[in-house]
């Protein structure tokens, strides 16, 4: 099977969809509180969807094959965090200004062009996951850059659109979802299709995790930013894989999906050797064989017949070794065939489908499948599909797999797949296409004037490249800088700089690196802002703070809330002059030393060193010490 | 793609005015033009240029993206706009002989309006009804396997233009159907003022041998979650198959797809401005359930009530399509000015239904206005604004002196009712002692004399015992 792969000649691009939770008190069209999440509920609502048409007199391709599904969708609900209009019985109140005004700021950020006038369009998703059946978005901001690499990274554009549901539960046909997180505001920015190696996927998703967080108004912790990654190769299709939890997983996932479009490119190639251009050319017989299954000791098989369900076995004509050519790295067709009958025909007791070439071992296997494929005629060509199920999932079963050879035979479908842990995926819908979209009847359109993008101009923080940029003049590690940037501290750091004059790197080192292990510590970190950085570099450019003991006042006030100086007393750190500690150094000898195996200057005046600060504990700053110390050896030696 | 020359496109700036007009006059471009266009900042637009609402600036140009969004751009920031291509959207659900059944009921579907089949309208922005036979089926196949449909449209208007005119065509239309044998009638309403179409026809059309069904949707059926083909199922369900031969509102009970409610035209009301389940029964309890799929007894329907009338296809209905358009409905409240009244006369008023306080009452300022009104002729009938219960005007003074004043108590009549009945009665005769009589004497349980324990419910949220009743079913 084909791991490896030559990104440029596959012709891999690939772009992302970014979706970040801003950090605004209410949801998008209500007032409920946003960020509120319960496991519990007070509520439950069934409801069912069906599909109509968009504006310009069309059905949605998804809309349908969800409809298909004919799945019962049960909401459950909480009154902390949902109102009548989470569960679609009462209208969208006018857009959270709020939430506009950070889409603005990040697309400013992001070097954007702002649309006039903002209109809110529906967007239709019947899986259920909101329960309107459309999410409601509109697009902010359009033809936009980010530095990347030695180029540009080109932003599409930026939707501002409310949160989803989150899935409790899908078994057969009933789906259950929890609405705490529904309608939360978030923005979702779309890329261009720039990007050319997994790597570069998961830089982006970094980069643009950075520009989010730079704005100081986003949501940050699990699932507050959540990417999908678009991916084709030469001669494949746009391919979007839903739901990359992290930057890192994007690496393994798009390098599956390259792997899968190449290899469903070559079983296209396949298909026409034998003849199959389109969906004319599969010919398909469905033939209920429970009888015959019921004697296999087969766990899944059983169930499915006690709970008054069949096996069926889905002949395909000249299908022989299809279902076990590659895909993704490690799977094969048969995953393929797996996925749509899972999703669309319900059928999700693992395994699924069987192909009758491939059988797991059972006792009486041989006589089984001598039997099966006596009864389904199975001609050396031909393989055969068992699904199991109630008998209608099964009719829609054969009918998927039917539609998933036909479209093989025209290479790589359309579609949006979940990713799974282990950096697979597995279809999730067919890819919805403009037709879903409609406008949104219940909203009017806002105007951005002048006035309010001068204003969200005037609040807008500095990008992350331009801080980073200034960070590297400052000499600051790199990681530190996006360190900083990532969780908030850089907004402290260009703070005190400015406002205390201290070098920047020193203040980097502090701000980044040393709260950050406060915060591991388990110290309320919080408590040290601007202002409380500032009373500390301010009595270390005083000259009454030594730079070995920024850290210790910082701990001291972050635990016992003080205030710098009241922290330095209670270490009892304060600068004394240089005659009072080097008239107490007088004292200090080499006892104790107990000698090196090579005995070196250095070491010596390490030993000292630490004597005398021990001695000292913040009276005297540690370099002059040092330099004190390496004096009086010289002078001894 | 259509080439339409631009001059001959009749809606080429359909809802543009000013500057936006100009723009598109400007770039030899027009409504429904796929255009490819560029504005100040070097962004690039393709798409398809919509309608404008006549409720927006005329500023802004809207297109709709390829991509399926919409958005509004200046039209003074646009400095570059070529038509691609034209393509005029045409919304229309797929249209489909509905196929019929000999064995199947048929029902006739009378279309007034409504959200039970919709479209965009580009010129407001809201939606707005659409209503033929083949689209109903194309959008809900459903109903082939309940029954044999014909439609009708008698017109197409919202549920609050619903009025006089359209009532008496609307009875008309049920006597028109009834007359030619068809086993029950829906009507398709717009959930407004379902109720007051409710409560007329109740009295318009009576002795009904089959029943007659308004139904209307909540959340419109251009989205995948509307209550509008559930509805619709049910009514036509009730319509070919339920046993009240009466003038009924087919609406969801509970917010979940589950069943729906049938109410009595006469003691019926929507309580909430966008609930699924708006409609409640007053003073009496909802005369049904019907559900898509059968209980466990096999039934679709479970009848809450027995007194009804049943069907009859031997019954001849009585069809008395009148009415008096000078009638009036005052809510009451404190500092209500006798002026009001004096006004209502002096116009020529010839009936008022006052929704007043408590048991039925007014404050004494308003006698003197009262009696001057009564003496001219005017009818004025007591419901109460607390719409549970009873008028009982003999319990306090206050009422004693409004009976003295000659006002009409209307016992545990609703008050849009009320105004139906009287607006009706009126039309009939401007005698005060048959008005009296036909006002005081229940045509169809618009007043009952018993109300039953369990009739008064409105499930107070936040109670223990509520909540838990919720929870186990259903919202």
């Amino acid at each position: 099977m084909m791991h490896r792969l030559d990104y440029a000649e596959a012709g891999l691009i690939s772009g992302l969809e970014v979706h970040q939770q801003l950090l605004t008190k209410h949801k998008l069209f209500c007032r409920c509180p946003a960020g509120l999440y319960t496991e519990t509920h007070d509520g439950e609502v069934l409801r069912h969807m069906r599909p109509t048409l968009s504006e310009l007199g069309v059905y949605d391709g998804t809309a349908l094959m969800e409809f298909k599904t004919r799945k019962e969708i049960v909401y459950l609900l909480n009154r902390a965090n949902v109102c009548t209009y989470e569960m679609d019985d009462t209208p969208p109140f006018l857009v959270n200004p709020e939430a506009i005004d950070i889409a603005m700021e990040l697309c400013l950020m992001m070097n954007m062009d702002l649309i006039d006038e903002v209109h809110i369009a529906r967007k239709q998703y019947l899986d259920g996951s909101i329960p309107t059946g459309f999410q409601r978005t509109a697009i902010v901001g359009v033809n936009g850059w980010m530095p990347f690499r030695d180029r540009r990274l080109t932003v599409t554009h930026v939707s501002i659109e409310e949160d989803s549901c989150r899935e409790v539960s899908d078994k057969g046909h009933r789906i259950i979802w929890r609405t705490d997180r529904l309608g939360m505001p978030l923005t979702e920015t779309v890329t261009g299709p720039d990007l050319r190696s997994p790597e570069e996927v998961r830089e982006a998703i970094l980069l643009c995790g950075l520009v989010a967080r730079s704005t100081g108004r986003v949501r940050i912790g699990l699932g507050a930013s959540r990417q999908d990654v678009n991916v084709s190769v030469r001669g494949g299709s746009r391919v979007e894989i839903k739901g990359v939890p992290k930057a890192g997983y994007a690496v393994k996932l798009v390098h599956g999906e390259a792997v899968r479009q190449v290899n469903l490119l070559r079983f296209r190639e396949e298909l026409h050797r034998r003849g199959w251009r389109g969906a004319e050319d599969i010919r398909l017989q469905v033939s209920d064989v429970s009888d015959i299954c019921a004697e296999a000791d087969l766990g899944f098989l059983r169930r499915a017949l006690q709970a008054g369900g069949r096996v069926c076995a889905v002949k395909v004509e000249g299908a022989a070794g299809l279902a076990q050519m590659p895909t993704q790295p490690d799977t094969t067709f048969l995953d393929e065939l797996a996925g749509r009958i899972r999703v669309i025909a319900c059928l999700d007791e693992a395994p699924i489908v069987l192909s009758l070439a491939q059988l797991p071992e059972f006792p009486q296997k041989h006589r089984i499948a001598e039997r099966l494929r006596k009864r389904v005629r199975l001609g050396e060509q031909d393989d055969a599909f068992l699904v199991f199920g109630p008998e209608e999932d099964c009719r829609t079963a054969a009918e998927e797999i039917r539609l998933r050879f036909a479209d093989a035979t025209q290479g790589v479908p359309q579609e949006t797949r979940q990713a799974l842990a282990g950096g697979y995926t597995t279809f999730e819908r067919i890819l919805p296409g403009p037709d879903r979209m409609y406008p949104d009847t219940d909203s009017p359109p806002t105007k951005i004037t002048e006035a309010r993008m001068a204003e969200a101009r005037a609040r807008m923080r500095p990008a992350p490249w331009a801080r980073l940029e200034r960070y590297r003049s400052w000499r600051v590690p790199e990681e530190t800088g996006h360190y900083l940037i990532r969780r908030g501290g850089a907004e402290i750091l260009d703070a005190v700089v400015e406002r205390t004059g201290v070098d920047g790197l020193v203040a980097a080192i502090e701000i980044g690196q040393r709260a950050r292990a406060l915060k591991r510590a388990g110290l309320p970190i919080q408590r040290l802002g601007v202002e409380a950085w500032v009373q500390v570099f301010d009595l270390f450019t005083d000259g009454l703070l030594p730079r070995e003991c920024l850290g210790t006042v910082a701990a001291r006030m972050a635990a016992d809330g003080l205030d710098a100086a009241e922290a330095a007393r209670a270490e009892g750190i304060a600068l004394v002059p240089r005659e009072r500690w080097s008239a107490e150094l007088q004292a200090l000898t080499m006892e104790g030393y107990l000698g090196e195996r090579v005995d070196t200057p250095e070491k010596r005046l390490r030993f000292l060193a630490g004597k005398a600060m021990a001695q000292l504990k913040g009276r005297a700053p540690a370099a002059e010490v040092a330099r004190y110390l390496k004096d009086r050896l010289e002078a001894t030696r | 793609m259509s080439t339409v020359p631009l001059q001959e496109r009749t809606d080429r700036f359909q809802g543009y005015r000013g500057a936006a007009r100009e723009a598109l006059d400007r770039f030899q471009i027009g409504v429904w033009s796929e255009v490819e266009l560029e504005n100040d900042q070097g962004s690039r637009f393709t798409g398809v240029i919509l309608p404008r609402s006549e409720t927006c600036d005329d500023l802004h140009v809207v297109v709709k993206l390829f991509t399926g969004y919409n958005v509004g751009i200046r039209s003074d920031r646009i400095v570059s706009a070529r038509e691609t291509g034209y393509r005029k959207a045409v919304y229309k659900i797929p249209e489909k002989e509905f196929p019929r059944d000999p064995k199947k009921k048929n029902v006739t579907l009378l279309g007034t309006g409504g959200t039970i089949a919709s479209r965009l309208d580009y010129r407001t922005g809201a939606v707005i009804p659409a209503f033929t036979p083949g689209e109903l089926y194309g959008a809900v196949p459903e109903l082939a396997d309940i029954a044999n449909l014909n439609t009708k449209k008698l017109f197409g208007v919202f549920s609050e233009n619903m009025g006089p005119e359209q009532y008496k065509a609307l009875a008309i239309a049920i006597g028109e159907e009834i007359e030619q044998g068809c086993d029950g009638i829906v009507v398709g309403h717009g959930t407004d003022t379902m109720s007051h179409t409710g409560a007329i026809l109740s009295f318009m059309v009576q002795n009904s041998p089959v029943p007659i069904v308004l139904v209307g949707s909540q959340r419109s059926s251009d989205r995948p979650s509307s209550d509008a083909a559930l509805n619709l199922m049910n009514a036509v369900r009730t319509a070919a198959e339920c046993d009240i031969a009466e003038v009924m509102l087919c609406m969801f009970g509970p917010t979940s797809d589950n069943y729906d409610l049938l109410h009595r035209g006469t003691r019926c009301r929507k309580m909430h401005s966008s609930y699924r389940s708006t409609f409640r029964t007053i003073g009496a309890t909802p005369l049904a359930m019907v559900s898509r799929h059968p209980w466990e007894d096999g039934s679709h329907f479970q009848y809450i009530s027995d007194e009804f009338l049943r069907r009859d296809r031997s019954r001849k209905p009585v069809i008395t399509p009148v009415f008096e358009e000078k009638v009036t409905i005052q809510y009451y409240y404190p500092n209500f000015n006798p002026d009001i009244i004096d006004a209502l006369s002096g116009c020529g008023y010839r009936g008022m239904i006052i929704a007043g306080t408590g048991l039925g009452h007014v404050n004494k300022p308003l006698y003197p206005a009262l009696k001057r009104a009564i003496q001219k002729g005017m009818t004025v009938a007591m419901s109460v604004q607390t719409l549970w219960g009873y008028a009982q005007m003999y319990v306090y003074d206050t009422g004693r002196d409004l009976l003295d004043l000659g006002i009409i108590p209307l016992d545990n009549m609703l008050p849009e009712t009320a105004y139906m009945k009287l607006g009706w009665v009126l039309g009939q005769t401007d005698d005060p002692a048959r008005i009296r009589a036909m006002m005081t004497t229940p045509i169809n349980h618009e007043i009952t004399p018993r109300e039953p324990h369990n009739g008064y419910l409105i499930l107070q949220g936040g109670l223990p015992e509520v909540d838990a009743f919720v929870q186990k079913h259903w919202k």
